[in-house]
């Protein structure tokens, strides 16, 4: 049964990043695409303004893949395989949720495991570390930011799964609402307290050593040593639509895997209510 | 565990003993964990084939939009 329903979980996965990476690719690819143009046009001012100042000028690395194949073919290999990994993630904590989280029809459980993954993977940690697109973030704050974001990420995971067997184990004394009520209380106050003890980007040393104190790596205007602005800041409503095309793209990215997947585990669940009274023992897949 | 195995009232039994299965579901949970890191971590924040930018370059835009941490 497991094998059955990690099968089912990948396939899910896969058609569900492929459906992600369609919406990403009308909507967000164009958004990466002015940033990235965004960043040359702020690379080359900056390079006259170190040029006049008669300092080194530093010259970009090449290439190794076309604009083009990494927008289509490597934006799409790399959200299909998330939904791939996601989906098999979803169905062992699916196969595992099976019978021991109350009375759940298998399609409903699947739609909460699909909210739980959205929210542990993906939104709680957006909220402390959002997706940027290109050009913002310095490099050499990517080791201390890829730890940040996968601390953010292992935490809201862990205190998710917390906040279930906490609500389990209230809820035979304050019944099922206000034990999920409760549950969800502790998870928000516990991730909001981690939240404020965590860093923000900008307070990483590296940042406020060379720009000075600022809550974000978003670009601000670039001066000349007049302070008269020769390239703008990053876009705001570009920084906007951005991020809420990645938030929809995981949006449907876990709500197709959730549509998805859970008629096929009804339909592989079903069978199995017909001898409830004598079940088999798990049958290999 | 073979108690949880046993026909119960709730709509949807227990059909999955953690017991017999962990082989599989820790297996998976390794494999996704390490697809994961493949498309959204590694030549970035950590690397395990060194300077090579290959897998970072490839899924760059994929890594931007997922919310990975990039450049
Ligand atoms: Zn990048």
């Amino acid at each position: 049964m497991e094998r059955k329903l990690i099968l089912r979980g990948a396939l899910a996965g896969a058609a569900a990043g492929l459906i992600a990476f369609v919406f990403a690719r009308i909507f967000a690819e164009p958004q990466i695409q002015a940033a990235i143009d965004y960043e040359s046009g702020r690379d080359a001012a900056q390079h006259e303004l170190d040029h006049a100042a008669g300092l080194p000028v530093e010259h970009a690395g090449h290439e190794i893949f076309s604009r083009t194949l990494q927008a289509n073919l490597g934006a799409g290999a790399g959200i299909v395989l998330f939904g791939v990994a996601m989906g098999a993630l979803f169905a062992v904590a699916y196969a595992i949720c099976l019978g021991r989280v109350g009375k759940l029809r298998p399609r409903n459980l699947a739609m909460l495991v699909a909210l739980a993954g959205f929210l542990g993977v993906y939104f709680v940690p957006f909220l402390k570390y959002p997706a940027n697109p290109p050009s913002i973030g310095h490099e050499d704050t990517i080791h201390d930011r890829g730890n940040l974001y996968l601390a953010m990420v292992a935490c809201s995971i862990v205190l998710l799964i917390g906040a279930v067997l906490l609500g389990k184990r209230l809820q035979p004394r304050f019944g099922n609402w206000n034990a999920t009520l409760l549950a969800i209380a502790a998870y928000v106050a516990i991730i909001g307290v981690l939240m404020a003890v965590l860093p923000s980007v900008g307070q990483l040393a590296a940042n406020v050593e060379e720009f000075g104190r600022h809550a974000t790596e978003t670009p601000l205007p670039l001066t000349d040593e007049k302070g008269t602005i020769v390239y703008p800041g990053f876009d705001a409503d570009r920084l906007y639509a951005f991020r809420l095309y990645s938030v929809g793209a995981q949006v449907l990215l876990w709500g197709a895997l959730g549509l998805i997947f859970g008629p096929l585990a009804e339909r592989l669940l079903q069978p199995r209510k017909a001898n409830t009274e004598h079940p088999e023992p798990v049958h290999n897949a | 565990m073979s108690n949880l195995s046993a026909p119960t009232s709730v709509s949807t039994p227990v059909v999955v003993p953690v017991s017999r299965a962990v082989m599989w579901l820790v297996g998976t949970a390794i494999v996704a964990f390490a697809l994961y890191y493949f498309i959204g971590v590694d030549q970035g924040a950590y690397s395990i084939f060194g300077k090579d930018m290959h897998i970072h370059e490839f899924v760059h835009d994929a890594r931007h939009f997922l919310g990975f941490p990039c450049h």
